[in-house]
């Protein structure tokens, strides 16, 4: 018996096994990241280095300043640099913030940002590093008066640690007092149209119209995104989780990690909504003692523990740490990229899903520029939104299309067929603010169908629609109006002239009273016969 | 036309302008008022033996959406005729004036010709006026011949006079002929003859010396001129008036439209039915008393008997009836030409005379 063919022992599996490190991972799941296809890749880079720019200017309080470059090097080669006004990072931080994956601030807190669980500018580098061998090259100036930081960086795949091939302190690079710079270099391809980069800054000028944007396309075209408000929305506040939202896995590392001494005080420190009583009674209803030590639960007690945590009735999580774009900003945002001749958007209360809040907001704009595709019965076009990051891909899979597709749009006054979108010269925007956006994939393409979600959704989009029946209703009301006066005022003129020319008489006539009181009387009886018909 | 008709035509067509500028004067919204012509308004009346006009108007109010333009465009008409009436030599026709509708702008002119040829009938039915008074002319059509003298103006202008035995083939009836005035008619009767091949026939066997007749050539379904001819002779000159048509319903009702006019003329019939005018056949019992050759009724044929049967006109007339119960018995019809089997002169010399008197017995 040769040795390939014999049964492998458990010490020989040993040997083969070992961990697989997050980077070696993502290396061999690069879909799961957005980096599917070359032209996904390059928007990708392009969207997580917006994202990061956008998040760091607003946590430091500043109207953001970014500058977004693509150049074609040669064919299928491409170099994105972006360059932002933000507070800068801190030397030391800057390796394990672009070179070292699923590191960040923001996995481990309750808080509205764009990022979440810090993989995004990180699995940028990796790509660059896979596709085309070319290191990151990061550039920051945290302080206003200092120098700035070159980084030249790499991950080293095995150990997901950064891999610093060069590093510098230079005078200059950073065009303002303090900020940060990306340059990437990566194998991807150029589109234009929905997928197209332009169109994710377009959407992103939207939804931040306090910021400026400049985008130069490897065309060569300079695109300029104005500000619209010097004003940013409101700063989120972080949050503890609610007892709702909690999942096993989660509890039991937070039960270990604890400082609290006892079961209550645990409940009450680490989680939002509970107090003295909630906790007592969470107690109650697990059947553990209020003054165990958290680390003491047995398995079982901790799912009794959960169980507890979900039925006892709480307050809803408080909504501070969500940061909606609001409604002025956004119509100003819309009104700013969007010439259309009729605009609306509300914001919802804030809302909850598995103990989440999260909030929505949805705008229409009507007519004007849109209407030049009315004779090809174009659908109407969904910008989907997810803390305020423009959602360009997967949009069947997504709860803010299937909400908006399940809305009877023919009563709001537009065409539709079957459970599509509906037709029509409308541009639909929905936004959904949270503190923890539920995707379906980590490549943040769409949102999960929660049914809270669609709810809410729903619940705003047709509050813009209804707005924008009674608009185009006053609007044909008018034209119709206007075009039942213009007949009178042409031809009633005509009828007493020919009238005169018939009779052979020469008198002048008065026509103004008679014009008048025929359009009062035609007015009177036409809405009392809509009156009727409705 | 004499003069005094023109000044009464005249006259009715600027009562129409007069009413809506004395309504205006008053700070009125102005409004016509126009016989409907709706199949509702049509009634037989058994006086007349005609179709005529019932009592319900309609209004057509400047404070209406949809009237406002067709009243002011039927203005315009009526003050074009006028005009037109005023000329006396200028006429023109119902597409004519269509096509003049262009030079009266965007807003007056008319999309189609439906919508111009309306406003004249309704202009006919509210001044009680057949077109051709106010210069809107028929197209000619049917020819006359015999001894009959008449005197009109020419296109030109000019006073003619004409007898219509000095013509080649019959003189044309046109809106003039229709109108001319009868200065000399020696005849006793009118026979007036559906196809031009019978008519031929007539004229060629001396038919109007042998009947002392004027002949008509109808050339089918008669015209409103030579239907306004044939009822001046018979109502200036009490001339009787024969109608000899093709032996099928349609022929019959060739007839019967001289006769008591037809529904869509309701609103002016009394200016062209001839009640008084009879006719002779060929008729359901001809064609079996004369053996005709003949041919099987269709369905279209059959349907239209049934609907005829129906009609006040034929039920208020027994022997038609009658004929409308054979023609449904006998399922045949035959042409005029079918009594030639006897020979070129038998129609002349023994048909249409023993037809005459059985028709002058009654």
């Amino acid at each position: 018996m040769k040795k390939e063919d014999k049964a492998k022992t458990a010490k020989d599996m040993a040997l083969e096994q070992r961990a697989i490190s997050v980077a070696e991972f993502f290396e061999k799941n690069r879909h799961l990241l957005g980096f599917d296809n070359p032209s996904k890749a390059l928007l990708t880079v392009v969207k997580e280095a917006v994202d990061n720019s956008l998040d760091a200017c607003e946590e430091a309080n500043i109207l953001p300043e970014i500058e977004v470059e693509i150049k074609e090097l040669e064919e299928n080669r491409y170099k994105i640099t972006v360059e932002d006004n933000g507070p800068g990072i801190l030397r030391d931080q800057i390796p394990r913030i672009f070179a070292k994956l699923l590191y960040g601030s923001k996995f481990h807190r309750l808080r509205q940002s764009r990022g979440q669980q810090g993989i995004g500018i990180s699995a940028s580098v990796l790509y660059a590093q896979l596709t085309t061998g070319h290191p990151a090259i990061i550039y920051s100036k945290p302080n206003k008066n200092g120098k700035v930081h070159v980084f030249h960086l790499k991950i080293d795949i095995l150990k997901n640690e950064p891999e610093i091939l060069k590093e510098d302190l230079i005078e200059s690079g950073i065009k303002h007092p303090t900020g940060t710079k990306i340059s990437i270099i990566i194998e991807g391809k150029y589109i234009q149209r929905y997928h197209s980069p332009y169109e994710y800054i377009k959407q992103t000028a939207i939804v931040n119209p306090w910021a400026h944007i400049k985008y130069k396309s490897p065309t060569g075209e300079v695109f300029d995104f104005p500000r619209a408000v010097n004003k940013l929305s409101k700063r989120p506040k972080e949050i503890k989780p609610h007892p709702y939202g909690v999942e096993l896995g989660i509890l039991i590392r937070m039960l270990k990690s604890t400082k609290s001494r006892n079961i209550s005080a645990f409940l009450q420190n680490e989680f939002s909504r509970v107090g003295a009583n909630s906790a007592e009674e969470i107690c109650r209803l697990a059947g553990i003692d209020l003054t165990r030590k958290p680390q003491s639960l047995t398995h079982e007690e901790q799912e009794k523990l959960l169980k507890a945590m979900q039925r006892v009735k709480l307050m809803r999580p408080p909504t501070d740490c969500l940061s909606p774009i609001g409604e002025e900003l956004l119509r100003e945002g819309l009104s700013k990229e969007i010439n259309a001749e009729f605009i609306t958007t509300i914001t919802r209360d804030p809302s909850v899903y598995r103990g989440i809040p999260f909030q929505i907001e949805a705008g229409i704009a009507y007519g004007g520029e849109l209407k030049k595709n009315e004779e090809t019965g174009e659908q109407a076009k969904l910008m989907r939104f997810a803390n305020k990051i423009p959602l360009l891909y997967d949009p069947s899979g997504c709860a803010i299309t299937k909400a908006v597709s399940s809305i009877r749009w023919r009563r709001y006054g537009l065409e539709q067929s079957g459970n599509a979108l509906p037709r029509g010269p409308v541009i639909i925007l929905v936004h959904i603010a949270s503190a923890w956006v539920p995707y379906t994939s980590e490549s943040k393409e769409a949102i999960a169908n929660y049914p809270e979600i669609i709810k809410e959704i729903k619940l705003a989009v047709q509050e813009c629609a209804r707005r924008m029946l009674m608009y185009i209703r006053k609007q044909t009301r008018v034209k119709r109006e206007t075009q039942r006066l213009s007949i009178f005022e042409n031809y009633i003129p005509l009828i007493i002239e020919n009238a005169k020319e018939l009779a052979g008489i020469k008198t002048k006539i008065d026509i103004q009273p008679i014009i008048e009181k025929v359009v009062k009387k035609d007015l009177v009886a036409h809405e009392s016969k809509g009156k009727e018909n409705n | 036309m004499k003069v005094k008709e023109k000044k009464i035509i005249k006259k009715k067509l600027e009562e129409i302008g007069k009413s809506v500028v004395e309504q205006a004067k008053n700070h009125k919204v102005p409004y016509l008022r126009i016989p409907s012509r709706t199949t509702n308004n049509i009634v037989f009346d058994p006086k007349s033996l005609c179709y005529v006009i019932g009592n319900k108007t309609i209004m057509r109010s400047a404070g209406n959406i949809r009237h406002v333009k067709p009243m002011a465009q039927m203005l315009k008409v009526a003050s074009f005729c006028k005009d037109l009436v005023e000329e006396e030599l200028k006429h023109e026709t119902k597409r004519g004036l269509y096509y003049i509708s262009e030079s009266w702008g965007e807003k007056l002119k008319f999309d189609e010709q439906p919508e111009s040829d309306n406003i004249i009938e309704d202009i006919e039915a509210m001044i009680g006026e057949p077109r051709e008074n106010f210069h809107i002319i028929p197209n000619p059509g049917g020819a006359v011949y015999g001894d009959l003298t008449l005197k009109f103006k020419n296109p030109s202008g000019k006073m003619m006079k004409i007898n219509c035995l000095q013509t080649a083939d019959g003189q044309t009836i046109g809106p003039r002929m229709s109108e001319a005035e009868i200065v000399e008619c020696n005849a006793k009767r009118v026979i007036a003859i559906e196809t031009s091949g019978m008519y031929n026939r007539f004229m060629e066997e001396n038919a109007h010396k042998k009947f002392n007749a004027i002949l008509v050539n109808l050339e089918g379904q008669a015209t409103r001129a030579t239907r306004r001819l044939i009822k001046r002779l018979n109502e200036i000159k009490k001339l009787p008036v024969y109608i000899f048509t093709d032996g099928d319903p349609w022929g019959l009702h060739i007839a019967m439209v001289i006769m008591a006019g037809s529904a869509k003329s309701a609103h002016i019939n009394k200016m062209l039915a001839t009640p008084s005018a009879k006719w002779i056949g060929v008729t359901a019992t001809d064609i079996k008393k004369y053996k005709l050759r003949s041919d099987k009724l269709k369905d279209v044929d059959l349907k239209r008997i049934k609907e005829l049967k129906k009609d006040p006109r034929y039920r208020s007339d027994k022997r038609l009836l009658e004929e409308l119960k054979t023609w449904e018995e006998i399922k045949k019809k035959a042409e005029q030409q079918a009594l030639l089997k006897y020979g070129l002169r038998y129609v002349v010399d023994e048909y249409f005379p023993a037809k005459l008197k059985e028709m002058e017995k009654k």
